[in-house]
């Protein structure tokens, strides 16, 4: 019995340890000045996570509003109101498919792929050595890839819900005949700008932070054997996704929950 | 050498996209328009009941947007409803004082919303002026008790 309370404590305090450590962590590779070669890393990375995950992002995009569309439409006939499937996708992506589906998707594509790289590094001591040569590992390796994909997300974001939409017209219009002024222009009526697309980005902005913070927390903080990079990449996904529904839901209380 | 550079075009084109995406979110999805804030003005309404108008909620003439409904308020001295209309600035001193408001709804479950029929009168509405003659809100419940006892009397 006692064995298990001091059991607990121990968790708990490695918890907080790693909790604290990480703070620290981001707080000093996301500081700091940018220099010219810096960019270019920045550069670099952005081409990888961003660029590279556009194909997944945008063709789950383009399913998911196809499929959101027929779904919709199929709910919508019975009661007359299919004029409103406009509404019903592009409302239901912006504020919540787009951000946590492209997060999810982000974690899945890129964040592992960081995990392992950075733990790859650290097995290999390559970031003792860039230590020992006097350059310092968080602003030359962590750094460009926390920016890159702060950047990248909301942007692979953003063409999630264009694309997403897209694929709602073309389902909802082109195939099942739903009339296409009723589509956009209840879609206007009803979507605020700020509101809807702002708070989407804001959630966007925000998983963007905690799935890169992860992803390369856990790369830096592993084990340094092949069994600690396997399980920091498993981790990596599982406590991003986590994070991504967790987070979504308070976000969205917080946004939209108010009875006003 | 070479290789950066393609890599800095695909980089620069995906985020061209991501802007270009925005202005698509923000123009087509949720029809924004480039308007100045200050082109409108204000009136207002008082109503006996709103039923379930909310802030933002459209105001229309002949069924054609012209204005949305900025706050509505308790007003205290006469314990009914204020609501403050924001019109456009081309309505300005053309809409006559004898204009009625009416609190109509949008289908049979939609949105309340404002409509706006204009009188004879000479006289014009400007900025910061009150609508006289309004139409409140009808409640079903209201309904259905005259209804009742309207039965009960005959």
């Amino acid at each position: 019995m006692i064995q298990r309370i001091w059991r607990l404590g121990r968790r708990g305090c490695e918890l907080l340890e790693a909790l604290g450590r990480s703070g620290q962590f981001l707080l000093q590779s996301a500081v700091g000045v940018p220099s010219r070669e810096g960019w270019y890393l920045w550069l670099r990375q952005m081409h990888f996570v961003g660029v590279l995950s556009l194909a997944i992002v945008l063709v789950s995009g383009l399913f998911i509003g196809m499929v959101m569309a027929l779904q919709g439409y199929t709910i919508l006939v019975d009661f007359g109101a299919e004029q409103a499937l406009g509404q019903m996708v592009a409302l239901s992506l912006l504020r919540e498919l787009a951000p946590v589906v492209a997060a999810l998707l982000f974690a899945g594509r890129a964040g592992s792929a960081l995990t392992a790289e950075i733990g790859l590094m650290k097995a290999t001591e390559q970031l003792t050595s860039m230590e020992m040569i006097g350059v310092d590992p968080l602003r030359r390796v962590v750094a460009p890839r926390l920016w890159a994909g702060f950047v990248a997300l909301p942007l692979l974001t953003i063409g999630f819900s264009v694309v997403g939409i897209y694929g709602g017209y073309l389902v909802g219009v082109e195939w099942l005949g739903v009339f296409e002024g009723s589509y956009w222009g209840n879609m206007q009526a009803s979507v605020d700008f700020v509101g809807d697309v702002g708070n989407g980005m804001v959630k966007s902005l925000v998983f963007a932070l905690v799935v890169t913070w992860i992803a390369v927390f856990q790369g830096y903080d592993l084990i340094p054997t092949s069994e600690g990079i396997s399980r920091a990449t498993t981790r990596t996904v599982v406590y991003s996704s986590l994070a991504v529904l967790g987070l979504d839901f308070v976000l969205t209380a917080l946004m939209f929950g108010e009875f006003s | 050498m070479k290789r950066s550079k393609t890599m800095e075009l695909g980089v620069g084109l995906f985020m061209l996209a991501g802007i270009l995406g925005l202005l698509f979110l923000g123009l087509r999805v949720s029809g924004l328009a480039f308007s100045p804030p200050g082109d409108t003005f204000r009136l207002e309404a008082n109503f006996a009941n709103i039923g379930s108008l909310k802030p933002r909620a459209r105001v229309t003439m002949s069924g054609v947007t012209v204005g949305r409904v900025s706050s509505i308020e308790l007003d205290t001295d006469w314990y009914d409803a204020r609501v403050i209309l924001e019109i456009d600035r081309a309505l300005e001193d053309r809409l006559s004082r004898d204009t009625t408001a009416a609190i109509l709804t949008a289908g049979l479950l939609g949105e309340q919303y404002v409509g706006l029929t204009v009188g004879g009168d000479p006289e014009t509405l400007g900025d910061g002026d009150t609508i006289r003659d309004t139409q409140s809100a009808v409640v079903l419940e209201e309904l259905i008790q005259q209804f009742v006892s309207n039965m009960i009397s005959d």
